[in-house]
Protein backbone atom coordinates (compact mmCIF):
# COMPACT_ATOMS: atom_id res chain seq x y z
CA UNK A 1 0.00 0.00 0.00
CA UNK A 2 2.48 2.51 1.10
CA UNK A 3 4.71 1.81 -1.54
CA UNK A 4 2.30 1.94 -3.78
CA UNK A 5 1.19 5.00 -2.96
CA UNK A 6 5.12 6.74 -3.40
CA UNK A 7 4.97 5.20 -6.51
CA UNK A 8 1.85 6.66 -8.32
CA UNK A 9 3.51 10.08 -6.53
CA UNK A 10 6.27 9.38 -8.61
CA UNK A 11 4.46 8.28 -11.37
CA UNK A 12 2.59 11.82 -11.16
CA UNK A 13 5.58 13.84 -10.95
CA UNK A 14 7.10 12.35 -13.85
CA UNK A 15 4.23 13.25 -15.96
CA UNK A 16 3.93 16.56 -14.98
CA UNK A 17 7.15 17.57 -15.91
CA UNK A 18 7.19 15.62 -19.70
CA UNK A 19 3.54 16.93 -20.05
CA UNK A 20 5.21 20.37 -21.41
CA UNK A 21 6.65 18.01 -24.03
CA UNK A 22 3.33 16.96 -25.74
CA UNK A 23 1.55 20.39 -25.63
CA UNK A 24 2.00 21.63 -28.92
CA UNK A 25 0.36 24.59 -27.92
CA UNK A 26 -0.29 27.69 -26.25
CA UNK A 27 -4.12 26.90 -25.50
CA UNK A 28 -2.95 23.51 -24.06
CA UNK A 29 -0.84 24.90 -21.58
CA UNK A 30 -3.62 27.43 -20.43
CA UNK A 31 -6.17 24.48 -19.89
CA UNK A 32 -3.31 22.33 -17.71
CA UNK A 33 -2.39 25.26 -16.16
CA UNK A 34 -6.09 26.32 -14.96
CA UNK A 35 -6.24 22.32 -14.24
CA UNK A 36 -3.70 22.23 -11.91
CA UNK A 37 -4.54 25.95 -10.24
CA UNK A 38 -8.01 24.48 -9.48
CA UNK A 39 -6.56 21.28 -8.05
CA UNK A 40 -5.15 22.65 -5.61
CA UNK A 41 -8.17 24.32 -4.10
CA UNK A 42 -9.76 21.05 -4.87
CA UNK A 43 -7.15 18.74 -3.13
CA UNK A 44 -8.04 20.96 -0.10
CA UNK A 45 -11.92 20.64 0.17
CA UNK A 46 -11.54 17.09 -0.45
CA UNK A 47 -9.61 17.01 2.89
CA UNK A 48 -12.46 18.79 4.38
CA UNK A 49 -15.25 16.92 2.48
CA UNK A 50 -13.60 13.40 1.59
CA UNK A 51 -11.53 13.09 4.67
CA UNK A 52 -13.60 14.52 7.32
CA UNK A 53 -16.70 13.98 5.51
CA UNK A 54 -17.75 17.82 5.82
CA UNK A 55 -19.85 19.16 2.90
CA UNK A 56 -18.85 22.84 1.83
CA UNK A 57 -21.17 24.46 -0.66
CA UNK A 58 -19.23 27.54 -0.56
CA UNK A 59 -15.67 27.37 -0.92
CA UNK A 60 -15.62 29.51 -4.06
CA UNK A 61 -15.46 32.30 -1.38
CA UNK A 62 -12.24 31.32 -0.49
CA UNK A 63 -10.80 30.77 -3.60
CA UNK A 64 -11.94 34.29 -4.26
CA UNK A 65 -10.63 36.15 -1.28
CA UNK A 66 -7.55 34.44 -2.05
CA UNK A 67 -7.72 35.64 -5.13
CA UNK A 68 -8.82 39.12 -4.63
CA UNK A 69 -6.69 39.37 -0.97
CA UNK A 70 -3.60 38.93 -2.96
CA UNK A 71 -4.99 41.26 -6.21
CA UNK A 72 -6.12 44.53 -3.77
CA UNK A 73 -2.95 44.15 -1.65
CA UNK A 74 -0.65 44.44 -5.07
CA UNK A 75 -2.59 46.84 -6.76
CA UNK A 76 -3.72 49.42 -4.21
CA UNK A 77 -1.05 48.44 -1.67
CA UNK A 78 1.48 48.07 -3.97
CA UNK A 79 2.67 44.72 -1.79
CA UNK A 80 5.29 42.45 -3.66
CA UNK A 81 2.71 40.08 -4.93
CA UNK A 82 4.58 36.61 -3.45
CA UNK A 83 3.98 38.17 -0.01
CA UNK A 84 0.67 39.41 -0.91
CA UNK A 85 -0.34 35.60 -1.42
CA UNK A 86 1.26 35.07 1.33
CA UNK A 87 -0.43 37.84 3.60
CA UNK A 88 -4.21 36.49 2.10
CA UNK A 89 -3.54 33.03 3.24
CA UNK A 90 -2.72 33.99 6.35
CA UNK A 91 -5.94 36.22 6.95
CA UNK A 92 -8.14 33.75 4.97
CA UNK A 93 -7.27 31.16 7.27
CA UNK A 94 -7.75 33.37 10.95
CA UNK A 95 -11.12 34.36 9.50
CA UNK A 96 -12.08 30.20 8.59
CA UNK A 97 -11.03 29.80 12.08
CA UNK A 98 -13.33 32.54 13.26
CA UNK A 99 -16.18 31.31 11.65
CA UNK A 100 -15.64 27.88 11.61
CA UNK A 101 -15.56 27.49 15.56
CA UNK A 102 -19.33 28.97 16.26
CA UNK A 103 -20.77 26.94 13.02
CA UNK A 104 -19.40 23.70 14.19
CA UNK A 105 -21.23 24.11 17.46
CA UNK A 106 -24.21 23.35 15.77
CA UNK A 107 -25.35 20.29 14.90
CA UNK A 108 -26.29 18.37 11.47
CA UNK A 109 -26.15 19.93 7.88
CA UNK A 110 -25.11 23.73 9.54
CA UNK A 111 -21.79 23.71 7.98
CA UNK A 112 -22.83 22.98 4.37
CA UNK A 113 -25.70 26.16 4.77
CA UNK A 114 -23.43 28.26 6.88
CA UNK A 115 -20.80 27.96 3.87
CA UNK A 116 -23.76 28.67 1.20
CA UNK A 117 -24.33 31.68 3.03
CA UNK A 118 -20.79 32.57 2.97
CA UNK A 119 -20.21 31.87 -0.83
CA UNK A 120 -23.37 34.34 -1.08
CA UNK A 121 -22.18 37.23 1.05
CA UNK A 122 -18.57 37.03 -0.33
CA UNK A 123 -19.81 37.19 -3.57
CA UNK A 124 -21.97 40.34 -3.11
CA UNK A 125 -19.40 41.88 -1.57
CA UNK A 126 -16.91 41.47 -4.42
CA UNK A 127 -19.99 42.94 -6.38
CA UNK A 128 -20.53 46.11 -4.10
CA UNK A 129 -17.53 47.16 -2.94
CA UNK A 130 -16.24 48.59 -6.13
CA UNK A 131 -14.17 51.37 -4.68
CA UNK A 132 -11.90 48.12 -3.99
CA UNK A 133 -12.37 45.16 -6.07
CA UNK A 134 -13.91 47.19 -9.31
CA UNK A 135 -17.41 45.46 -8.96
CA UNK A 136 -19.11 43.41 -11.35
CA UNK A 137 -16.70 44.16 -13.96
CA UNK A 138 -13.76 42.40 -11.91
CA UNK A 139 -10.28 44.08 -11.67
CA UNK A 140 -7.15 43.47 -13.39
CA UNK A 141 -4.23 41.85 -11.21
CA UNK A 142 -0.35 42.87 -11.38
CA UNK A 143 1.96 39.49 -12.26
CA UNK A 144 4.24 38.04 -9.86
CA UNK A 145 7.56 39.03 -9.73
CA UNK A 146 10.94 37.94 -8.72
CA UNK A 147 13.37 40.71 -8.30
CA UNK A 148 13.24 42.28 -11.88
CA UNK A 149 11.79 38.85 -13.53
CA UNK A 150 8.25 38.75 -14.31
CA UNK A 151 6.52 36.04 -14.80
CA UNK A 152 4.00 35.82 -17.72
CA UNK A 153 5.09 33.25 -20.01
CA UNK A 154 2.67 29.84 -20.25
CA UNK A 155 5.58 28.20 -19.61
CA UNK A 156 7.22 29.85 -16.71
CA UNK A 157 3.35 29.48 -14.96
CA UNK A 158 2.96 25.90 -16.05
CA UNK A 159 6.32 25.27 -14.04
CA UNK A 160 5.27 27.30 -10.67
CA UNK A 161 1.60 25.79 -11.13
CA UNK A 162 2.85 22.00 -11.43
CA UNK A 163 5.21 22.72 -8.67
CA UNK A 164 2.46 24.25 -6.85
CA UNK A 165 0.21 20.82 -7.25
CA UNK A 166 2.97 18.47 -6.50
CA UNK A 167 3.53 20.16 -2.92
CA UNK A 168 0.00 19.97 -2.06
CA UNK A 169 -0.51 16.61 -3.08
CA UNK A 170 2.57 15.83 -0.99
CA UNK A 171 0.63 17.37 1.93
CA UNK A 172 -2.54 16.02 1.28
CA UNK A 173 -0.73 11.76 0.94
CA UNK A 174 0.71 12.59 3.80
CA UNK A 175 -2.19 14.04 5.65
CA UNK A 176 -4.01 10.85 5.04
CA UNK A 177 -1.75 8.18 6.24
CA UNK A 178 -0.87 9.87 9.89
CA UNK A 179 -2.36 10.12 12.89
CA UNK A 180 -4.32 13.50 12.20
CA UNK A 181 -5.55 12.00 8.74
CA UNK A 182 -6.95 8.72 10.70
CA UNK A 183 -9.00 11.08 13.17
CA UNK A 184 -10.42 12.92 10.26
CA UNK A 185 -11.55 9.83 8.64
CA UNK A 186 -12.43 8.17 11.52
CA UNK A 187 -14.95 11.16 12.84
CA UNK A 188 -16.41 10.74 9.00
CA UNK A 189 -16.78 7.03 9.66
CA UNK A 190 -18.09 7.42 12.99
CA UNK A 191 -18.68 10.55 15.14
CA UNK A 192 -18.66 8.48 17.94
CA UNK A 193 -16.54 6.11 17.73
CA UNK A 194 -14.11 8.73 17.23
CA UNK A 195 -15.19 10.96 20.29
CA UNK A 196 -15.06 7.53 22.26
CA UNK A 197 -11.13 7.29 20.68
CA UNK A 198 -10.17 10.53 22.35
CA UNK A 199 -10.72 12.50 18.99
CA UNK A 200 -11.55 16.29 20.15
CA UNK A 201 -13.96 16.32 17.02
CA UNK A 202 -14.91 20.02 17.19
CA UNK A 203 -11.57 21.17 16.77
CA UNK A 204 -10.39 18.42 13.95
CA UNK A 205 -13.10 19.48 11.87
CA UNK A 206 -11.84 23.38 12.49
CA UNK A 207 -8.80 22.98 11.68
CA UNK A 208 -9.64 20.69 8.17
CA UNK A 209 -11.70 23.62 7.28
CA UNK A 210 -9.28 25.91 8.08
CA UNK A 211 -6.28 23.87 6.09
CA UNK A 212 -9.11 23.47 3.21
CA UNK A 213 -9.44 27.45 3.18
CA UNK A 214 -5.39 27.97 2.89
CA UNK A 215 -5.21 25.67 -0.34
CA UNK A 216 -8.33 27.10 -2.02
CA UNK A 217 -6.51 30.84 -1.16
CA UNK A 218 -3.47 29.72 -2.55
CA UNK A 219 -5.02 28.41 -5.71
CA UNK A 220 -7.49 31.59 -6.06
CA UNK A 221 -4.60 33.83 -5.27
CA UNK A 222 -2.26 31.91 -8.17
CA UNK A 223 -5.18 32.10 -10.46
CA UNK A 224 -5.72 35.75 -9.94
CA UNK A 225 -2.00 36.65 -11.00
CA UNK A 226 -1.98 34.02 -13.88
CA UNK A 227 -5.13 35.14 -15.52
CA UNK A 228 -3.93 39.19 -14.66
CA UNK A 229 -7.72 39.71 -13.71
CA UNK A 230 -10.30 38.44 -11.52
CA UNK A 231 -14.29 38.88 -11.41
CA UNK A 232 -16.59 37.66 -9.11
CA UNK A 233 -17.65 34.82 -10.98
CA UNK A 234 -14.94 33.22 -8.98
CA UNK A 235 -17.15 33.26 -5.97
CA UNK A 236 -20.22 32.38 -7.75
CA UNK A 237 -22.42 29.35 -6.49
CA UNK A 238 -21.79 27.78 -9.78
CA UNK A 239 -18.00 27.53 -8.76
CA UNK A 240 -18.38 26.64 -5.55
CA UNK A 241 -20.19 23.69 -6.69
CA UNK A 242 -18.27 22.97 -9.31
CA UNK A 243 -15.04 22.46 -6.80
CA UNK A 244 -17.72 20.30 -4.81
CA UNK A 245 -18.45 18.06 -7.69
CA UNK A 246 -14.91 17.45 -8.40
CA UNK A 247 -14.24 15.95 -5.07
CA UNK A 248 -17.00 13.75 -5.90
CA UNK A 249 -16.23 12.52 -8.99
CA UNK A 250 -13.22 11.63 -8.53
CA UNK A 251 -13.28 10.12 -5.56
CA UNK A 252 -14.03 10.78 -1.81
CA UNK A 253 -10.60 11.23 0.66
CA UNK A 254 -8.58 10.58 -2.87
CA UNK A 255 -5.77 13.16 -3.61
CA UNK A 256 -5.58 11.45 -6.89
CA UNK A 257 -9.61 11.12 -7.49
CA UNK A 258 -9.02 14.91 -6.79
CA UNK A 259 -6.63 16.21 -9.53
CA UNK A 260 -8.87 13.65 -12.17
CA UNK A 261 -11.71 14.90 -11.15
CA UNK A 262 -10.72 18.75 -11.28
CA UNK A 263 -8.89 17.46 -14.97
CA UNK A 264 -12.02 15.88 -16.55
CA UNK A 265 -14.52 18.69 -15.07
CA UNK A 266 -11.93 21.32 -16.97
CA UNK A 267 -11.42 20.26 -19.87
CA UNK A 268 -14.96 18.47 -20.65
CA UNK A 269 -16.28 21.93 -21.00
CA UNK A 270 -13.49 22.86 -23.19
CA UNK A 271 -15.02 20.36 -25.36
CA UNK A 272 -18.28 20.91 -25.11
CA UNK A 273 -17.75 24.80 -26.43
CA UNK A 274 -20.93 27.71 -26.57
CA UNK A 275 -23.38 25.31 -24.65
CA UNK A 276 -21.61 27.78 -21.43
CA UNK A 277 -25.26 27.83 -20.89
CA UNK A 278 -25.88 24.32 -19.62
CA UNK A 279 -22.92 24.37 -17.98
CA UNK A 280 -25.04 24.17 -14.18
CA UNK A 281 -27.25 21.36 -15.89
CA UNK A 282 -23.66 19.50 -16.76
CA UNK A 283 -22.40 19.58 -13.39
CA UNK A 284 -25.59 18.59 -11.94
CA UNK A 285 -26.12 15.70 -14.21
CA UNK A 286 -22.16 14.31 -13.75
CA UNK A 287 -22.88 14.80 -10.04
CA UNK A 288 -26.26 12.42 -10.55
CA UNK A 289 -24.61 9.47 -12.27
CA UNK A 290 -21.63 9.24 -9.99
CA UNK A 291 -23.48 9.61 -6.76
CA UNK A 292 -25.98 6.55 -8.82
CA UNK A 293 -23.13 4.91 -10.31
CA UNK A 294 -19.99 5.38 -8.54
CA UNK A 295 -20.54 6.93 -5.27
CA UNK A 296 -16.72 6.19 -4.44
CA UNK A 297 -15.98 8.10 -7.28
CA UNK A 298 -13.45 7.28 -10.23
CA UNK A 299 -10.30 6.98 -8.77
CA UNK A 300 -11.51 4.52 -5.73
CA UNK A 301 -13.62 2.76 -7.42
CA UNK A 302 -11.16 2.03 -10.37
CA UNK A 303 -8.73 0.96 -7.55
CA UNK A 304 -10.77 -1.22 -6.04
CA UNK A 305 -11.54 -3.02 -9.40
CA UNK A 306 -7.70 -3.06 -9.94
CA UNK A 307 -7.30 -5.06 -6.71
CA UNK A 308 -9.49 -7.37 -7.26
CA UNK A 309 -8.22 -8.53 -10.14
CA UNK A 310 -4.74 -8.97 -8.60
CA UNK A 311 -6.36 -10.64 -5.59
CA UNK A 312 -7.65 -13.34 -7.67
CA UNK B 1 -12.92 2.58 40.96
CA UNK B 2 -15.96 3.18 39.85
CA UNK B 3 -19.14 4.44 41.59
CA UNK B 4 -22.08 5.28 40.08
CA UNK B 5 -24.78 7.39 42.62
CA UNK B 6 -28.63 7.66 42.32
CA UNK B 7 -27.88 7.98 38.72
CA UNK B 8 -31.12 8.90 36.40
CA UNK B 9 -32.35 9.98 33.10
CA UNK B 10 -35.53 10.60 31.53
CA UNK B 11 -36.19 10.76 27.51
CA UNK B 12 -39.15 11.98 27.69
CA UNK B 13 -41.33 11.21 30.52
CA UNK B 14 -39.86 7.69 30.19
CA UNK B 15 -36.81 7.54 33.11
CA UNK B 16 -34.69 4.80 31.30
CA UNK B 17 -32.20 4.74 33.97
CA UNK B 18 -33.71 5.37 37.59
CA UNK B 19 -32.13 6.01 41.06
CA UNK B 20 -29.47 3.26 39.57
CA UNK B 21 -26.06 2.93 42.09
CA UNK B 22 -23.24 0.49 41.84
CA UNK B 23 -19.59 0.30 42.34
CA UNK B 24 -16.98 -1.40 40.60
CA UNK B 25 -13.95 -2.68 42.41
CA UNK B 26 -10.63 -2.24 40.26
CA UNK B 27 -9.48 -5.69 38.38
CA UNK B 28 -12.60 -7.31 38.21
CA UNK B 29 -15.01 -8.23 35.59
CA UNK B 30 -18.62 -6.43 36.69
CA UNK B 31 -21.67 -7.63 34.22
CA UNK B 32 -24.97 -5.60 34.15
CA UNK B 33 -28.07 -7.80 33.08
CA UNK B 34 -31.76 -7.34 32.50
CA UNK B 35 -34.50 -8.36 30.25
CA UNK B 36 -35.05 -5.74 26.61
CA UNK B 37 -35.08 -2.42 27.57
CA UNK B 38 -34.08 -2.52 31.28
CA UNK B 39 -32.08 0.58 30.64
CA UNK B 40 -28.20 -1.24 30.28
CA UNK B 41 -27.31 0.45 27.22
CA UNK B 42 -28.36 4.10 28.35
CA UNK B 43 -26.30 3.32 31.42
CA UNK B 44 -23.50 2.64 29.77
CA UNK B 45 -23.74 5.67 27.39
CA UNK B 46 -24.22 7.73 30.45
CA UNK B 47 -20.98 6.33 32.38
CA UNK B 48 -19.55 6.63 28.68
CA UNK B 49 -20.44 10.41 28.33
CA UNK B 50 -22.79 9.73 25.81
CA UNK B 51 -25.37 11.00 27.25
CA UNK B 52 -25.18 13.45 30.12
CA UNK B 53 -27.47 12.11 33.38
CA UNK B 54 -30.08 14.19 34.74
CA UNK B 55 -29.28 13.23 38.24
CA UNK B 56 -26.95 11.47 40.13
CA UNK B 57 -23.05 11.20 40.16
CA UNK B 58 -20.27 8.99 38.49
CA UNK B 59 -16.96 9.03 39.57
CA UNK B 60 -13.56 7.32 38.33
CA UNK B 61 -11.04 6.86 41.34
CA UNK B 62 -12.60 9.08 43.71
CA UNK B 63 -13.00 12.35 40.99
CA UNK B 64 -16.24 12.98 39.55
CA UNK B 65 -16.99 12.77 36.00
CA UNK B 66 -20.26 13.19 35.61
CA UNK B 67 -21.15 14.90 32.29
CA UNK B 68 -17.56 15.01 31.03
CA UNK B 69 -16.98 14.43 27.37
CA UNK B 70 -16.44 11.13 26.08
CA UNK B 71 -12.88 12.68 24.00
CA UNK B 72 -11.89 14.05 27.70
CA UNK B 73 -13.05 10.56 29.18
CA UNK B 74 -10.75 8.54 26.96
CA UNK B 75 -8.03 10.68 28.09
CA UNK B 76 -8.76 9.64 31.85
CA UNK B 77 -8.32 5.87 30.72
CA UNK B 78 -11.47 4.79 29.55
CA UNK B 79 -12.68 3.10 26.42
CA UNK B 80 -15.79 1.09 25.10
CA UNK B 81 -17.29 -1.05 22.53
CA UNK B 82 -20.39 -0.63 21.00
CA UNK B 83 -23.76 -2.64 20.34
CA UNK B 84 -24.55 -1.88 16.95
CA UNK B 85 -21.29 -1.89 15.59
CA UNK B 86 -19.37 1.67 15.80
CA UNK B 87 -16.73 0.78 12.93
CA UNK B 88 -15.16 3.10 10.68
CA UNK B 89 -16.52 1.37 7.59
CA UNK B 90 -14.37 4.14 4.88
CA UNK B 91 -11.16 2.84 6.81
CA UNK B 92 -8.63 -0.42 6.86
CA UNK B 93 -9.31 -2.62 9.46
CA UNK B 94 -6.17 -1.83 10.89
CA UNK B 95 -6.46 1.78 10.53
CA UNK B 96 -9.61 1.76 12.75
CA UNK B 97 -7.36 -0.18 15.50
CA UNK B 98 -4.56 2.70 15.02
CA UNK B 99 -7.43 5.18 15.39
CA UNK B 100 -7.58 3.88 19.00
CA UNK B 101 -4.72 4.64 19.65
CA UNK B 102 -5.10 8.22 18.84
CA UNK B 103 -4.27 10.04 22.47
CA UNK B 104 -0.87 8.50 22.27
CA UNK B 105 -0.05 10.13 18.81
CA UNK B 106 1.17 13.45 17.95
CA UNK B 107 -2.23 14.41 15.95
CA UNK B 108 -1.37 17.69 14.74
CA UNK B 109 -2.66 18.59 10.81
CA UNK B 110 0.63 20.10 10.22
CA UNK B 111 2.79 17.45 11.20
CA UNK B 112 0.56 15.00 9.83
CA UNK B 113 1.30 16.53 6.46
CA UNK B 114 4.55 17.32 6.16
CA UNK B 115 4.96 13.57 6.81
CA UNK B 116 6.70 14.42 10.75
CA UNK B 117 4.59 10.89 11.90
CA UNK B 118 5.71 8.38 9.63
CA UNK B 119 8.14 6.69 11.99
CA UNK B 120 5.60 6.67 14.88
CA UNK B 121 3.48 5.67 12.55
CA UNK B 122 4.89 2.04 11.21
CA UNK B 123 5.27 1.31 15.24
CA UNK B 124 1.72 1.93 16.11
CA UNK B 125 0.72 -0.01 12.41
CA UNK B 126 3.19 -3.00 14.20
CA UNK B 127 0.69 -2.38 17.39
CA UNK B 128 -2.34 -2.43 15.58
CA UNK B 129 -1.63 -5.74 14.06
CA UNK B 130 -0.33 -7.32 17.74
CA UNK B 131 -3.71 -6.24 19.08
CA UNK B 132 -5.70 -7.62 16.17
CA UNK B 133 -3.73 -11.02 16.62
CA UNK B 134 -4.70 -10.94 20.15
CA UNK B 135 -8.27 -10.30 19.63
CA UNK B 136 -8.28 -13.13 17.25
CA UNK B 137 -8.86 -11.48 13.83
CA UNK B 138 -4.82 -11.18 13.12
CA UNK B 139 -5.80 -13.06 9.47
CA UNK B 140 -7.60 -9.66 8.87
CA UNK B 141 -4.92 -6.83 9.01
CA UNK B 142 -4.54 -6.15 5.46
CA UNK B 143 -8.63 -6.20 4.90
CA UNK B 144 -11.01 -3.01 4.49
CA UNK B 145 -13.18 -2.59 7.32
CA UNK B 146 -16.27 -3.21 4.66
CA UNK B 147 -14.64 -6.36 3.84
CA UNK B 148 -15.10 -7.91 7.26
CA UNK B 149 -17.65 -10.44 8.61
CA UNK B 150 -19.90 -9.61 11.43
CA UNK B 151 -18.15 -11.79 14.10
CA UNK B 152 -14.67 -9.82 13.02
CA UNK B 153 -15.86 -6.24 13.61
CA UNK B 154 -16.99 -7.49 16.87
CA UNK B 155 -13.70 -8.33 17.82
CA UNK B 156 -12.36 -5.51 16.03
CA UNK B 157 -13.85 -2.85 18.22
CA UNK B 158 -12.05 -4.48 21.50
CA UNK B 159 -8.96 -4.29 19.86
CA UNK B 160 -9.78 -0.81 18.77
CA UNK B 161 -11.09 -0.02 22.57
CA UNK B 162 -7.56 -2.05 23.95
CA UNK B 163 -5.24 0.34 21.69
CA UNK B 164 -6.09 3.45 23.82
CA UNK B 165 -4.78 1.08 26.33
CA UNK B 166 -7.59 1.77 28.94
CA UNK B 167 -7.57 1.18 32.78
CA UNK B 168 -11.31 0.63 32.74
CA UNK B 169 -13.03 -1.32 29.53
CA UNK B 170 -16.97 -0.78 28.78
CA UNK B 171 -17.93 -3.80 26.76
CA UNK B 172 -21.62 -3.42 25.32
CA UNK B 173 -23.01 -6.95 24.51
CA UNK B 174 -19.49 -8.07 22.51
CA UNK B 175 -20.93 -11.86 22.14
CA UNK B 176 -24.47 -10.38 20.78
CA UNK B 177 -25.39 -11.91 17.00
CA UNK B 178 -22.20 -14.29 17.47
CA UNK B 179 -21.97 -18.18 17.40
CA UNK B 180 -21.27 -20.19 20.04
CA UNK B 181 -17.94 -21.19 18.78
CA UNK B 182 -17.50 -17.23 18.90
CA UNK B 183 -18.84 -16.31 21.92
CA UNK B 184 -16.80 -18.75 23.59
CA UNK B 185 -13.53 -17.70 21.88
CA UNK B 186 -14.83 -13.58 23.15
CA UNK B 187 -15.41 -15.01 27.02
CA UNK B 188 -11.83 -16.23 27.01
CA UNK B 189 -10.75 -13.01 25.34
CA UNK B 190 -12.50 -10.68 28.08
CA UNK B 191 -10.96 -13.50 30.86
CA UNK B 192 -7.34 -12.33 29.19
CA UNK B 193 -8.28 -8.89 28.93
CA UNK B 194 -9.19 -8.54 33.28
CA UNK B 195 -6.19 -10.94 33.99
CA UNK B 196 -3.80 -8.09 32.03
CA UNK B 197 -5.09 -5.57 34.86
CA UNK B 198 -7.50 -3.93 33.13
CA UNK B 199 -11.11 -3.23 34.80
CA UNK B 200 -14.00 -4.74 32.32
CA UNK B 201 -17.81 -3.42 32.94
CA UNK B 202 -19.82 -5.75 30.27
CA UNK B 203 -23.45 -5.32 29.24
CA UNK B 204 -24.26 -8.86 27.93
CA UNK B 205 -27.73 -10.80 27.05
CA UNK B 206 -25.63 -14.33 26.72
CA UNK B 207 -25.91 -15.75 30.39
CA UNK B 208 -23.70 -18.70 30.20
CA UNK B 209 -21.11 -16.41 29.44
CA UNK B 210 -21.81 -13.67 31.83
CA UNK B 211 -22.28 -16.54 34.57
CA UNK B 212 -19.19 -17.97 33.36
CA UNK B 213 -16.62 -14.81 33.57
CA UNK B 214 -18.23 -12.37 36.24
CA UNK B 215 -16.85 -11.52 39.51
CA UNK B 216 -19.90 -9.37 40.51
CA UNK B 217 -23.20 -9.20 38.61
CA UNK B 218 -25.76 -5.94 38.45
CA UNK B 219 -29.44 -7.03 37.58
CA UNK B 220 -31.41 -3.94 36.06
CA UNK B 221 -35.04 -4.17 35.51
CA UNK B 222 -37.38 -1.37 34.42
CA UNK B 223 -34.40 1.22 34.83
CA UNK B 224 -33.79 0.21 38.39
CA UNK B 225 -31.44 -1.31 40.32
CA UNK B 226 -32.97 -4.92 41.03
CA UNK B 227 -30.25 -7.74 42.23
CA UNK B 228 -26.92 -7.64 43.07
CA UNK B 229 -24.09 -10.06 43.39
CA UNK B 230 -21.71 -12.76 42.72
CA UNK B 231 -22.98 -15.32 40.13
CA UNK B 232 -23.61 -17.85 42.38
CA UNK B 233 -26.15 -15.15 44.42
CA UNK B 234 -27.99 -13.97 41.24
CA UNK B 235 -28.44 -17.31 39.93
CA UNK B 236 -30.42 -17.69 43.31
CA UNK B 237 -31.76 -15.15 43.65
CA UNK B 238 -35.95 -14.80 43.53
CA UNK B 239 -36.42 -11.54 42.32
CA UNK B 240 -34.01 -12.29 39.21
CA UNK B 241 -35.76 -15.61 38.17
CA UNK B 242 -39.01 -13.75 38.69
CA UNK B 243 -38.15 -11.29 36.64
CA UNK B 244 -36.42 -13.05 33.47
CA UNK B 245 -39.34 -16.09 33.97
CA UNK B 246 -42.48 -13.68 34.69
CA UNK B 247 -43.14 -16.17 37.48
CA UNK B 248 -45.01 -15.56 40.75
Amino acid sequence: MKTLFSRSFIATIVALALLPLVLVNDFLIDVSIRVMLTAIAVIGLNILMGFAGQVSIGHAAFVAAGAYGSAILATHLNINPIISILVAAVGVAIFAWVIAKPILKLKGHSLTMATLGLGIIVNMILINEVNWTGGPDGMPVPPVRIGDFAVIRPLHWYWVAASTLIVSMWLSLNLFDSPAGRALRGLNGSEMAARVMGVDVGSFKTRAFVVSAVFATISGSLTAHYLAFVSPVMASFTHSVELATMVVLGGMASTYGALVGTALLTTLPQLLGGFEDFEMMFFGFILMVTMMFLPMGLVPSIARIIERRRAR
Amino acid sequence: MLEVTGLTKRFGGVAAVQNVSFTVRGNTVHSVIGPNGAGKTTLFNLISGVYVPDEGEIRLDGSSITGISPDHLASLGMSRTFQNLQICMNMTACENVMLGAHLHTKSSLMRGMIGGSRRQDAELRDRAVTLMEYVGVGDYAGAHATQLPFGVLKRLEIARALASTPRLLLLDEPAAGLNETETHEVAELIRNIAASGITVVLVEHDMKMVMGISDHILVLDYGKNLAEGTAEEIRHDSRVIEAYLGAD
